[in-house]
């Protein structure tokens, strides 16, 4: 406690400097919490969204089923297994078959990934009642992203060719019935929802489906060929996918914290030489060398806990204020082909702001105890007369 | 007796060679002391009180210092040692120079663990021992050499050491001035039995020594009681 006093006099003596470098690690702890917590909201408020509108319960996978290789979904389908039938029929499960064809928007040509699914469904968000209707052209909806991308609007007609399960080219009309906005890029770029039957029949893939989407209410069970993948599995995508594109955002706050660092770093490198008469001082007192080197790290220290007052101070009100009201994106986020929604709710967790604090006193106590080394190593008869080099 | 020198010899590395500063030193040192260690530059006078201070370690030989052999002392009991028993007072007064007068002097009680309220009252005694009660407040840059340094006496007394190191006490003041310290020092000696030992070849400081060693070239040249 003595020597906490002692610390803190010492370094408010150094005035606008402290200040400065004080200022600059409060500016990176409130960035790191700010960025962090915008970080979790988004990945918190994208899993709630792809549960909505894609996850819902968990799914079943066809054991061939991998989306990320587009030349699996032809030939991953497969009969939707008797057991699961029951479940299937009381909605508990909605079947889904993917497959691929080709558009032709304006006489451009554009691959297309097809989704069939059973118009009354309840179980995932998509406006799947629009896929009822009966024509000469096949009612199919899109999302806002896609409708952007292919120049579609609602009403717009546009031909699709497949093939279908024997191989054969087969082409047919289709009308946006809808256009529904979703955060959740994975059943939005590049996708075509239409109705189940139909597509089975189109494909030649009668009671078919490459994955079945369960209710939350259902209760997964061991299936040959099948595999059960629950919400957890699911989401772990989503989380990633933001961490991954939000990596660069991290750059920001490094800097901050870098600069402030080197100024502590700095300011403690120039105090063992300039101020070694005090250390010498202090050894004659009575104190060890290695007391004093615990001082110096200390007094270094000191720039973290007043740099965590002073964040506190004008980070709890922006932090109170950005979780309640949000913040909205200016620019169309859809572009990023990320799961981002127009206004964003920052989420700021007991983890998260203990997590930062740690770090920064950390961060900060080494980079003031390198240079205080130093100390230990001193001779005090010559500390005492600033013969040092 | 409160210090005992034996066979003290000092060498200090210097390339690959050694410089021996002090050579087979016997002195020892009684309570009550007003001592000077006097003697050109170069004598050994600093060697050999920083020895005594264990701040230094000897070579050869032994110093004991309040019955503790400084040489094998631990760097703690060493500390301890300064802590507890010894006072510095250096050429450069060496205050801290964010502290106040005041938390100058109570330093050395803070690292005794003294309480708050004792602590207060040492200080405000050692202060007016020194004529510094109007200057409590101030900082060691609002103050003239001759104040400082009687700050730097009033840090050293403040614990009531047994002994009292003091290397060129007066080399940065001007003859008022150390005459002042010297009666404040010299009046603490006796009221205190405070030992005192000087390092010094200021002709003022020789005028109020009661004992003066005469270091050359390492040893004791000559050894007076005045
Ligand atoms: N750390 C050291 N390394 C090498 N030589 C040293 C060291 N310290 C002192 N010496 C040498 O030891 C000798 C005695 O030094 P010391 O400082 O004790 O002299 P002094 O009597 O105090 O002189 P002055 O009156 O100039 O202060 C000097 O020749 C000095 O150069
Ligand atoms: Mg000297």
């Amino acid at each position: 406690m003595k020597l906490f006093k002692t610390a803190l006099k010492s370094l408010l003596g150094n005035g606008l400097k402290t200040w400065l470098t004080v200022f600059v690690l409060s500016v990176s702890f409130v960035l790191i919490i700010f960025m962090q917590g915008l970080l979790e909201g988004w990945s918190r408020q994208a899993v709630i969204d792809a549960v909505a509108w894609e996850i819902a319960g968990g799914q079943y996978w066809s054991e061939a089923y991998d989306p990320y290789d587009p030349f699996s979904l032809d030939s991953c389908a497969r009969d939707i297994p008797d057991q699961l039938m029951p479940a299937a029929e009381s909605g508990l499960l909605e079947a889904v078959l993917i497959s691929q064809g080709t558009i032709y928007p304006q006489g451009r040509m554009q691959g297309v990934i097809l989704k069939g699914i059973d118009p009354e469904q309840q179980i995932v968000k998509l406006p799947t009642r629009l896929l009822a209707g009966e024509g000469p052209e096949i009612p199919v909806i899109i999302g806002a992203h896609m409708a952007k991308q292919a120049h579609l609007k609602e009403n717009d007609l546009v031909t699709l060719r497949w093939r279908d399960a024997n191989g054969t080219f087969e082409a047919a009309d289709l009308r946006i019935a809808g256009i529904f906005v979703t955060t959740v890029p994975t059943i939005d770029n590049g996708q075509i929802w239409l109705a189940l039957d139909k597509l089975q029949s189109m494909m030649l893939r009668e009671n078919q489906a490459s994955i079945l989407i369960a209710s939350p209410d259902y209760e997964a069970q061991q299936l040959e060929g099948w595999l059960f993948k629950d919400v957890e599995e699911l989401s772990s995508n989503t989380i990633a996918m933001v961490k991954a594109k939000s990596m660069g955002m991290a750059i920001f706050y490094l800097i901050f914290l870098l600069l402030a660092l080197l100024a502590i770093f700095d300011t403690q490198t120039l105090a063992i030489f300039r101020r070694q008469r005090e250390i010498g001082t202090l050894v004659a007192l009575g104190m060890t060398r290695k007391q004093v080197q615990w001082l110096f790290t200390l007094e270094g220290s000191l720039n973290a806990l007043l740099a965590i007052a002073l964040g506190c101070l004008y980070g709890i009100p922006l932090f109170i204020y950005l979780s309640t009201n949000g913040l909205s994106f200016p620019i169309d986020v859809s572009e990023f082909g990320l799961p981002v929604s127009d206004v964003m709710y920052p989420y700021y967790s007991l983890k998260l702001i203990v997590g930062t604090i740690v770090f920064i006193l950390l961060s900060t106590a080494l980079v003031s105890y390198l240079p205080a080394r130093q100390i230990a190593r001193m001779n005090p008869t010559e500390a005492i007369r600033g013969k040092m080099h | 007796m409160i210090v005992e020198v034996k066979h003290l010899t000092k060498k200090f590395p210097v390339g690959k060679a050694y410089f021996t500063a002090l050579k087979d030193l016997n002195l020892s040192f009684a309570e009550a002391e007003f001592t000077g260690l006097v003697g050109p530059s170069g004598s050994g006078k600093t060697t050999l009180l920083n020895i005594i201070g264990s701040l230094d370690v000897p070579s050869e030989g032994e110093v004991i210092v309040l019955g503790k052999s400084v040489g094998r002392l631990s760097p703690p009991e060493a500390a301890l040692l300064r802590k507890q028993e010894l006072g510095f007072i250096f050429q450069n007064y060496n205050l801290l120079p964010v502290y106040t007068v005041f938390e100058n002097v109570e330093f050395p009680l803070l690292l005794l663990d003294m309480p708050a309220r004792e602590r207060k009252k040492r200080v405000l005694e050692s202060l007016s021992w020194l004529g510094l009660s109007d200057k409590v407040n101030s900082r060691p840059a609002q103050l003239s050499g001759g104040e400082c340094q009687r700050v730097a006496i009033a840090r050293a007394m403040v614990k009531r050491p047994r002994l009292v190191l003091a290397d060129e006490p007066t080399a940065n003041l001007d003859s008022v001035n150390s005459h002042n310290i010297l009666q404040a020092m010299l009046k603490l000696n006796q009221e205190l039995k405070t030992s005192f030992i000087f390092a010094t070849h200021d002709e003022k400081v020789i005028g109020y020594l009661k004992r003066i060693i005469q270091l050359e070239d390492g040893r004791v040249a000559e050894d007076r009681l005045v």
